[in-house]
């Protein structure tokens, strides 16, 4: 007997159909912002590696509208990239078990969000208060 | 007497003797409150078109065979009702990301192929005779593996995971789930074997979390969390390879 003839669906435009998917291209999207942020910091050292006079042309750049306005967008997909990091933190861990109860998805996502804006925060506070 | 409310219930229709690629048909149907899409087939099936195929068993969400797309999401269809669709449509498609064999069947050949490779039963690390008694295990073992364990094999899972569609070789979801369930279970003793299969590209590194299967689960099974933890899994006994090769298989 010959084998069915089978159909296979294309696959083409997968991710505009649904909001799920929509939101998982937005999630790995965003983050390109991290990587574009990189190289913000990237040539800022190597500016730095060529003296003063470089750096603070550096600096300035950064002081122009253009520069803040990618600044305010680059942090709003970062902070975004970053809480989806923690909305998947649960699926990365085996059970955790609190005096025999299993901690629920919700509480392991909230503590890791808290957690880090603490930590965000006492960099901060660090960096104003050791500023020259 | 008043007339029943119909619906209209658009279907995939694909005839591999005949057609080249598939086409779509809509049945205008009756229908009551406590009818499922699947019965809703049903109905087609017995009264306005007899060749008109799917796949269905139990109609009570144990089985696992009439997963269908339901207005794109993947959904058991006996678990789906035709009421909340109702004054609209629904179109019912065969699981996405399958070969359609006909109509509303897909070839389950791969998944097949897929689950045995993740050898789905328990390997006994040391066998008990009938002598020594039962293998025994706490609730709170059984908590480990008990969720993964109510997998139904129904495909909704890979339906929903566009990586399965774009890379067929994934393992996948469900297979992926079962593999972890085994592997989770006091009892068993066969995790080194199951762990070619879970380190391979093709394996739990194939996922890229996208999570839509979990979602999608009728049973609560969270593959994505069995896959996920197993890339730790996974990179922990990379590094145990490479730190004490002595140990290697």
């Amino acid at each position: 007997m010959d084998a069915t003839r089978t159909y296979v669906r294309p696959m083409r435009g997968w991710w505009r159909h649904n909001p799920y998917y929509r939101a998982y291209i937005v999630r790995e999207m965003s983050a390109l912002f991290v990587a574009l942020y990189a190289l913000v910091l990237l040539t800022g050292l190597f500016r730095l590696s060529q003296g003063r006079a470089a750096y603070d042309g550096w600096r300035a750049g950064l002081a122009t509208p253009w520069a803040v306005a990618f600044h305010v967008i680059a942090f709003a997909f970062i902070a975004y990239h970053a809480w989806t990091w923690f909305a998947v933190m649960p699926k990365t861990l085996p059970f955790v078990r609190v005096g025999g109860r299993r901690v629920d998805d919700r509480t392991i996502i909230t503590a890791g969000a808290v957690a880090a804006v603490c930590a965000e925060l006492v960099l901060f506070a660090l960096v104003w208060w050791t500023r020259p | 007497m008043p007339s029943p409310r119909t619906i209209a219930i658009e279907c995939l229709r694909y005839d591999p003797e005949t057609d080249g690629a598939p086409r779509r048909q809509t049945y205008e149907v009756p229908f009551t409150d406590e009818m499922s899409v699947l019965q809703g087939l049903q109905y087609i099936k017995d009264h306005l078109d007899g060749s008109l195929t799917f796949r269905w068993s139990c109609r009570m969400a144990v089985c696992g065979s009439c997963g269908m797309m339901l207005n794109g999401v993947p959904a058991l269809s006996c678990a789906t009702f035709l009421r909340d669709y109702h004054p609209g449509g629904v179109r019912v498609d065969p699981l996405t990301h399958f070969p359609i064999v006909r109509d509303l069947v897909i070839d389950q050949d791969d998944f097949l192929r897929k689950l045995s490779s993740v050898k789905p039963y328990v390997i006994a690390d040391k066998p008990r005779s009938v002598e020594e008694g039962p293998y025994r295990q706490t609730p709170a073992q059984m908590d480990d593996y008990y969720q993964y364990a109510q997998c139904i094999n129904c495909l909704l899972c890979y339906a929903a995971c566009p990586q399965y569609g774009l890379t067929p070789e994934f393992t996948g979801p469900a297979a992926l789930a079962l593999l972890h369930r085994y592997n989770a279970d006091s009892r068993d003793g066969g995790r080194s074997e199951r762990m070619q299969v879970i380190n391979a590209e093709a394996g739990v590194w194939g996922c890229t979390l996208v999570g839509y299967c979990s979602q999608v689960c009728p049973k609560g099974v969270d593959p994505a969390r069995a896959i996920n933890q197993n890339k730790i899994n996974s990179t922990k006994d990379y590094f145990r390879h490479w730190l004490m090769p002595w140990k290697s298989r």
